[in-house]
């Protein structure tokens, strides 16, 4: 008897030290060995991020040139305004523009490069003497009486960061200082909307964020032709000669490329990194046949087939296998000897004077007749040297149509300089800065918001330490860059802006992040029931055991009592 | 500045050659009412074409093609994707932005009898493997993992362009799997599945990178349409070949080659696509016509309410054909430096000679010389515990059972 009494109190121990084995040692290991790893994000930090509000703020410097102020007003004079201009574009998004205006009077430099007989000159001169920085604008206010500028132009703005601004008839006698700078304050904030940034301008670029009902059709246009803003632009001068029986062509393209495209993607260089290269596509004919108009005595391609012409093109033409940087196509194509010439005309049957069209996103095509430099009876094949400067013209406004960098049209009584050298005013490449720090600033909130969002929902994805590092570093970036931004300091904030897309893209796009543990429920039971059923179904029942007789036992002790 | 360049748009002739009598006659009063009324009516129609021009709202078309069944009998769902490929790519779509996956290779298949071909039609009157289908993942490439990576863009760095999507915003996508499936979900391999929730998950993360501008997903499996079912991303539709409960049924087996060439659904949209060419005016709600209950046994479904257009204003092209939007160039800039000339550089300072070698592909001494990788330990599966617990009963059995009672 007691040796079964034994047995069974051993056997009691046995079941509750398994139990107590599963359940303290088991179940702790099964959950650790089972938890995904995930490193800690500021999530709060991106919280907050989300609700973006933007400040964006333009130094601009008023000069008074001599005849637009009385001397006593020249005294109270050096003066600064600040203009704030609040928007709210969506519930998480609010702008706001701060313009400090300060307001100076002319030196007697200034005003001896003003005395020059063109507003060109006088452009020129003046930026001699000063250089503003990267943000900032100056305009000159010259009196009603200046012959600077023609008659129906008010305002000129030049190739660097300068305007000249002709005050209004109205303002010629007896006005007070307070009159003249009300006058000048909606003109100053017009100049402000061309040269540097207007509500448009970066309401389109937070279409990434903002989904907004289409505006007028043209900033439809100008948002779906500029590529958006990347890291890196592949760039590829392709040269097609479908007859080289007839022509041999020669095109100085590193020579034309050096002193035409580089100049201009130097000075974009703050924007992006830009690579390029060339080739030449022997045989590439056009996929549409020209019709040959006999009015003209030449073959023509009109408006409506231009749009059949890329596709047949483009699957001869290669890409760098390397990066996966946006890739702009310019191609360069010389009609055969039979087709020649060839001229593209608009829909209103006029023939274009590039001879040349573009697509958005992708590139251009310009014409190059060669069939007036030799004479019908010349030795095929003829050496050619095509004239690079006109066609690195046509190419380079394309690429400037296509970087985003054109605007608008300028309002009435606007003249601007025609851009120098490099293709590129600094005013143009202010505005373009602008627009892509807030693009950049919006995209990079969006990715690592979305980021976010896509961790805290789906509980199975490991997220390892590097991306830990990539969103923490992002989030830091995205806050100088906002502060940069409201400082006014807009080389550091495109700076600070470029390093929170990169690292936000890098985390976005991990590899590791792949959410293939998708279990639905009943997959979860069907492996975890074989697992655990045999084993804690035997300890149940044993526990229970345990219980009822502790139970009997207590029973039949009370009845012992009783 | 002057103004950005003009968009081209097609101006029937019939306003213009109206507009040039309406100069020329005498009766001012008539023609000038006409002449006004013309003018009204050219400028509504320039208003719609240039509508037709922003109405679609993107700038290039990618393709996705993706079959995902391998061995030979499988023949014709490689045949499908493949003749989708092909129609894709006549109405205008590069190989640089189709991927087309193929899980396997029919083309090259021992059993196949007329080797580098896959035949659509019996009586082989179409090849559509050709000399220039560029297949991007194949064989055993093509898994559910991989299929994720290029919809999410997750793609290891060393991945070459051809194998990525690189769209953006203003990019029209068309998706195209075929292969085996069920309700929930398709059948990679013969080994995985993707289901209808991971395909949902990976089209909003699209969403969310603004990955793509619309988006046109076809299915022709067994129960396609529960696929779609779980979508929840704008600018979405699909089509399906059958219905949940419904077997999608293939065409016709070729007596030669001795295996069916084709599924029903994808034959009669390829008959549709043929009549198609790259300026086509034909529309969605054609396309949702396409192989109707008699001609395919199974009922094809679509889903179009998470479609922000009309389905009717949406144009075939615009998925499966890639039609530009060209704009003039009105303006070009005046460049008068002369080219400079390349500096030459001095002939003393030799370039540094940088030696290029190969990465090695085989790391033999590494592999020979390896120690032991330090496994992670795992705990017990549950076939061991299992084992332990048949030989803990056995044991018990062959032992007394009274050391058994006490527990149970």
């Amino acid at each position: 008897m007691a040796t079964t009494e034994v047995e069974r109190k051993r056997g009691q121990r046995a079941a509750l030290s398994i139990a107590a084995v599963v359940i303290m040692v088991g179940v702790p290991l099964w959950w650790r060995t089972t938890e995904t790893y995930r490193a800690w994000l500021p999530f709060s930090q991106i919280n907050e991020l989300a609700n973006m509000q933007l400040q964006l703020s333009a130094d601009v410097e008023v000069v008074f040139a001599r005849g637009t102020v009385t001397p006593e007003q020249q005294k109270k004079v050096p003066l600064t305004q600040t203009e704030d201009e609040e928007h709210t574009v969506a519930e998480d998004t609010a702008l706001r523009y701060r313009y400090e205006i300060r307001y100076r009077t002319a030196t007697i430099m200034e005003e001896d490069a003003l005395d020059q007989p063109t507003a060109a000159e006088a452009d020129l001169s003046l930026h001699t003497l000063s250089e503003s920085p990267c943000g900032s604008l100056v305009v000159y206010v010259i009196p009603e009486s200046s012959s600077l500028l023609p008659e129906d132009v008010d305002v000129y703005i030049g190739q660097r960061r300068t305007g000249l601004l002709r005050i209004g008839t109205q303002m010629r006698v007896g006005r007070t200082l307070e009159q003249l700078l009300a006058h000048l304050e909606p003109r100053i904030k017009q100049v402000l909307q061309v040269m540097s940034f207007s509500h448009t301008d970066i309401t389109a670029a937070l279409s990434d964020r903002v989904r907004l009902s289409p505006g007028n059709k043209e900033s439809i246009a100008d948002s779906m032709r500029a590529f958006k803003s990347s890291p890196g632009y592949e760039i590829t001068f392709s040269l097609l000669n479908p007859d080289p029986k007839s022509h041999r062509l020669h095109w100085d393209i590193e020579g034309a490329v050096q002193t035409y495209i580089q100049p201009l993607l130097t000075k974009l260089a703050p924007v992006a990194n830009f690579s390029l290269d060339s080739q030449t596509l022997y045989y590439a004919m056009l996929g549409v046949n020209p019709r040959f108009d006999s009015s003209s005595s030449a073959y023509t391609l009109n408006s409506d087939s231009l749009a059949h012409v890329i596709n047949p093109v483009e699957a001869r033409l290669g890409s760098n296998a390397a990066s996966s940087n946006p890739v702009l196509n310019f191609l360069l194509y010389v009609p055969d000897a039979h087709h020649s010439p060839l001229y593209i005309h608009d829909n209103k049957k006029q023939q274009v004077a590039s001879n040349a069209f573009h697509s958005p996103r992708w590139g251009g095509i310009m014409v190059y007749n060669v069939n007036g430099l030799y004479r019908p009876e010349a030795v095929l094949p003829v050496d050619i040297n095509i004239n690079m400067a006109k066609v690195m013209g046509v190419f380079l406004a394309q690429l400037r149509l296509l970087l985003g960098v054109q605007s608008s049209t300028a309002p009435p009584g606007f003249l601007m300089a025609p851009c120098g050298s490099t293709g590129l005013a600094d005013w143009e490449l202010d505005r373009l800065m602008w627009s892509r720090s807030v693009e950049n600033v919006a995209k990079a909130t969006t990715t690592i918001t979305s980021l976010a969002q896509l961790l805290d929902q789906i509980g199975n994805i490991v997220i390892n330490d590097n991306i830990a590092e990539q969103v923490s570093n992002a989030v830091t970036s995205l806050q100088l860059a906002v502060a940069e931004l409201e400082a006014g300091n807009l080389g550091f904030a495109l700076q600070y802006s470029k390093e929170a897309i990169m690292a936000s893209e890098r985390a976005f796009f991990d590899p590791s992040l792949l959410h293939l543990l998708y279990f639905p429920d009943d997959q979860k039971f069907a492996i975890y029931i074989p697992l655990f059923l045999p084993m804690c179904v035997p300890i149940l029942l044993s526990l229970l055991k345990i219980v009822s007789e502790a139970r009997q036992k207590r029973r039949e002790k009370q009845a012992k009592k009783d | 500045m002057s103004p950005t360049g003009s968009i081209c748009w097609t101006e029937p002739p019939v306003f213009t050659s109206l507009m040039h009598t309406s100069c020329c006659t005498m009766k001012i009063l008539t023609f000038f009412s006409l002449f006004s009324t013309l003018l009204s009516a050219n400028s509504i129609n320039l208003e719609e074409n240039a509508g037709q021009f922003f109405s679609s709202g993107h700038t290039n078309n990618w393709a996705v093609l993706v079959c995902t069944s391998r061995f030979w009998f499988n023949y014709r769902h490689v045949a499908n994707t493949l003749s989708v490929y092909r129609s894709v790519k006549r109405l205008g779509i590069p190989d640089s932005h189709i991927v087309l996956m193929l899980a396997d290779d029919m083309a090259c298949n021992h059993r196949n009898p007329k080797p580098a071909t896959v035949f659509s039609h019996k009586n082989m009157e179409l090849n559509v493997y050709g000399d220039d289908v560029e297949v991007d993942y194949r064989g055993y490439e093509v898994t559910v993992e991989n299929f994720l990576r290029v919809l999410t863009g997750r793609l290891p760095t060393s991945t070459p362009r051809s194998k990525r999507l690189l769209s953006d915003d203003r990019s029209n996508i068309l998706i195209y799997l075929t292969g085996h499936g069920g309700n929930g979900f398709l059948k990679f391999q013969d080994s995985e599945e993707i289901s209808n929730v991971e395909l949902a998950d990976a089209f909003e993360q699209m969403w969310q990178k603004r990955r793509y501008n619309e988006l046109l997903f076809i299915i022709d499996t067994c129960q396609g349409a529960s696929m779609y079912e779980r979508f929840y991303s704008p600018n979405l539709m699909a089509l399906a070949s059958s219905q949940v409960g419904e077997d999608s049924l293939s065409h016709q087996p070729d007596l030669a080659i001795g295996v069916h060439l084709m599924d029903r659904y994808t034959f009669y949209l390829l008959e549709f696509l043929e009549d198609i060419h790259p300026a086509s005016k034909a529309n969605m709600n054609d396309l949702f016509k396409v192989c109707p209950k008699s001609q395919c046994v199974s009922t094809p479904g679509h889903r179009t309410d998470l479609f922000l257009r009309d389905p009717g204003s949406a144009l075939i092209t615009d998925f499966f054909g890639s039609v530009r939007k060209v704009e003039i160039t009105m303006e070009t800039i005046n460049l008068t430096d002369p080219i400079k000339e390349a500096e030459q550089n001095p002939m003393n300072e030799k370039p540094q000679k940088v030696t290029y070698s190969y990465v090695d592909q085989l790391p033999v001494s590494e592999i020979i010389h390896q120690k032991p990788k330090q496994k992670d330990w795992h705990p017990p599966d549950g076939f061991i515990l299992g084992l332990w617990t048949l030989i803990l009963l056995v044991f018990f059995k062959t032992y007394g059972i009274k050391h058994l009672k006490h527990i149970f």
